[in-house]
């Protein structure tokens, strides 16, 4: 059995700079997770515009078997004022499924996987070590070389070259480190990926769209009425939200390269939970034209709206499997709230939850094993997952006021809000529950995050 | 649930008044892509405007049998009162509002016009989608009392705010009481 380990860091400062420069590298001899958790409040802080704010960071757990690899400096990094290996090292960390390994000393500091010398490395501790360089190119683009070498068993495992300019190094940094993640972990890192989420400072709400690791936030929507329930198209070419503007949830769908939107339901009464097929092209959402809370699937440009299973009682919360054969829900059919399965062919309706009396926001895993949900425990609101195959139930965060968990396209995390006397933080566990980060950050409520899909076109 | 009394049948005067459209709140869009803090009219934002209730309301003239809308607004007339309040998890109504929602039934059936919007809210504790079901259900079980008592179903659009506009902005049991509610608004108001 493995030990969670507890490291609690509190950090709190005072600043009046730019989230721009803020996110740089403001504190470059933090642990990366921290840094992580410093952008992310710079983002936030920026869209609020508060000028001066104090902050207080908490990074909680990490896994017991952490992968250590060293990420020795590129040849050349140093010329490039952002550079590779220290974004690659925090993208690493943060997942809690990798510990950095103490390059400093190592004289000459190899360059190509050849030079790797496995002996001194596994005396340090390293399981892997990545090396490369950087390289300035005459049309004025940069050459990025890097190769992972496996030191235990003395072979290099994946080696790439990018010809990039400078405003891709961040991504760069990001596909690398999903390289190494796959290589060393067997499933498909998330670093490149993206995620939305909701602020909400005073009485103005704003939908952003940001990188994985909180970087680059962009608003695609701001309201002085609530906005809830953002969720991506698999494509990754669209976000469907719900959006109270007309005094009432009504479902918009907004094309994020365009920033053009459409309300796709907009009927007599509430209008709201979308969730995307898999194929992107139909949308599960919960009416109420036809009495009561119903499940109807449109498709995405609102169109051919077919109620899916009539109920007398509250049907809401769909979340499409990912084979699109069956939907999740949430219902209080049975007395309770309690997650059920619509086989969409047949009709067939089965009840998944039955340990307690509050169990709601069903999100299916991507392999279709199982799914995240909230549970309410003692007036606790928290994280679990449900395994299909055991029917065992695993409670992932502690709460007590955890809702709208979002996972990772390879299930690996699940982002979530944590509610808290109405000021809302967003808050990361894996789906083992080992490892756990949060971000706090006073005077702004963040909330509702969605994790984006792979696709990014 | 339980019978209530039928209202009493009274005639009604309908004068042509037209009620104001809702108003809209500002909306701004743009691409990510763009960089900075978001610029309300920064070309390329674009704005998509959000159909109006498009609801005329026709109070009708003192005397004659009619109630005039006056008298939704005299704090002296139960008919100012609005809100219905609901136990924990409960969309069940108490007994207690069977003389608010009469009223309000009575000025429905006597004003065929009137339009209303019943607003159903929660506490801010739970899932914000299941919020807003729960909140639908409140706002459906008075809209139910109300036909019952006459008022037709094309007089009231029930919606829910779940609970995110809460009216007490408090994170104790007093507040979660108020915010356990369906609140009553005639199109205009």
């Amino acid at each position: 059995m493995n030990f969670i380990h507890f490291l609690k860091t509190r950090v709190a400062f005072n600043d009046s700079v730019t989230p721009r420069k803020q996110r740089r590298t403001p504190y470059p001899d933090m642990p990366p997770p921290i840094r992580f958790f410093l952008a992310l409040v710079a983002v936030v802080l920026g869209f609020a515009g508060v000028a001066r704010a104090q902050l207080t960071i908490e990074i909680v757990g990490g896994a017991g078997s952490a992968i250590p690899i060293a990420i020795v400096p590129f040849e050349g990094e140093s010329a490039f004022p952002l550079g590779i290996t220290g974004i690659v090292g925090a993208d690493l960390s943060r997942s809690g499924l990798f510990k950095l390994v103490d390059y400093t000393g190592v004289v000459p500091r190899p360059v190509r996987a050849e030079e790797v010398q496995a002996g001194l490395w596994r005396g340090r501790g390293a399981d892997a070590v990545v090396v490369g360089t950087m390289r300035p190119l005459p049309d004025g683009r940069t050459e990025v070389r890097f190769a992972l070498v496996d030191v235990v068993k003395q072979i290099p495992l994946a080696s790439m070259i990018y010809t990039v300019t400078a405003t891709q190094f961040r991504a760069t940094a990001h596909k690398i480190a999903d390289v190494i993640y796959e290589k060393l972990t067997g499933d498909p890192g998330v670093f490149s990926t993206r995620i939305a989420y909701i602020t909400k400072s005073g009485s103005r709400y704003q939908l952003l769209v940001a990188d994985a690791d909180g970087n680059d936030p962009q608003t695609i929507v701001s309201s002085n009425e609530p906005l809830l329930s953002p969720r991506w198209a698999p494509d990754g070419s669209r976000i469907a939200y719900v959006s109270f503007e007309s005094k009432k949830p009504v479902v918009y769908v907004q094309n994020l390269s365009t920033g053009t939107r459409q309300a796709v339901a907009n009927f007599r009464g509430s209008n709201s939970s979308p969730a995307w097929s898999p194929d992107s092209r139909r949308l599960a959402v919960t009416l109420t034209k036809d009495g009561g809370s119903q499940l109807y699937i449109m498709n995405a440009d609102g169109s051919d709206a077919k109620r899916v299973m009539t109920s007398s009682a509250i049907d809401t919360e769909a979340y499409f499997m990912p084979d699109g054969q069956a939907v999740l829900f949430t219902s209080d059919r049975g007395g309770s709230p309690q997650i059920y399965r619509l086989t969409l062919g047949s009709g067939a309706v089965e009840r998944l939850t039955f340990d307690g009396s509050y169990n709601v926001s069903p999100r299916p895993f991507p392999d279709g094993k199982g799914f995240v949900f909230v549970k309410r425990d003692g007036g606790r609101f928290q994280i679990a997952s449900h395994d299909f195959a055991t029917r065992q139930v695993q409670v992932l965060t502690a709460g007590p006021g955890d809702e709208s968990p979002s996972l990772a396209p390879n299930g690996k995390l699940v982002l979530y809000a944590n509610e808290v006397g109405g000021r809302g933080i967003l808050a990361a566990v894996s789906s083992d529950g080992r490892v756990k980060q949060r971000l706090v950050a006073p005077s702004i409520a963040v909330r509702e995050p969605a994790w984006g899909p792979f696709n990014r076109p | 649930m339980r019978k209530l009394l039928t209202a009493a049948i009274v005639a009604a005067f309908l004068a042509g008044c037209t009620t104001q459209p809702t108003q809209q709140a500002p909306v701004e869009e743009k691409p990510p892509g763009t960089a900075g803090a978001p610029q309300p009219g920064r070309p390329g934002a674009a704005t998509t405007g959000v159909p109006g209730s498009g609801v005329t309301g026709a109070p009708t003239g003192p005397g004659a049998g009619g109630v005039p809308s006056s008298a939704l607004r005299d704090p002296n007339n139960i008919l100012s009162k609005r809100s219905v309040y609901f136990e924990f998890d409960s969309f069940t109504v108490s007994e207690q509002y069977k003389p608010l929602i009469e009223a309000h039934a009575r000025y429905l059936v006597a004003n065929r016009n009137a339009r209303m919007t019943m607003q159903g809210n929660t506490d801010e504790r739970g899932s914000r989608e299941y919020n807003i079901a729960l909140g639908q259900k409140r706002a459906d079980a008075v809209r139910r009392m109300l036909t019952l008592l006459g008022a037709q179903d094309a007089q009231i659009e029930t919606v829910s705010l779940g609970k995110e506009k809460p009216k007490n902005a408090g994170h104790d049991e007093a507040a979660w009481a108020e915010n356990r509610r369906a609140d009553m608004l005639y199109a205009g108001e």
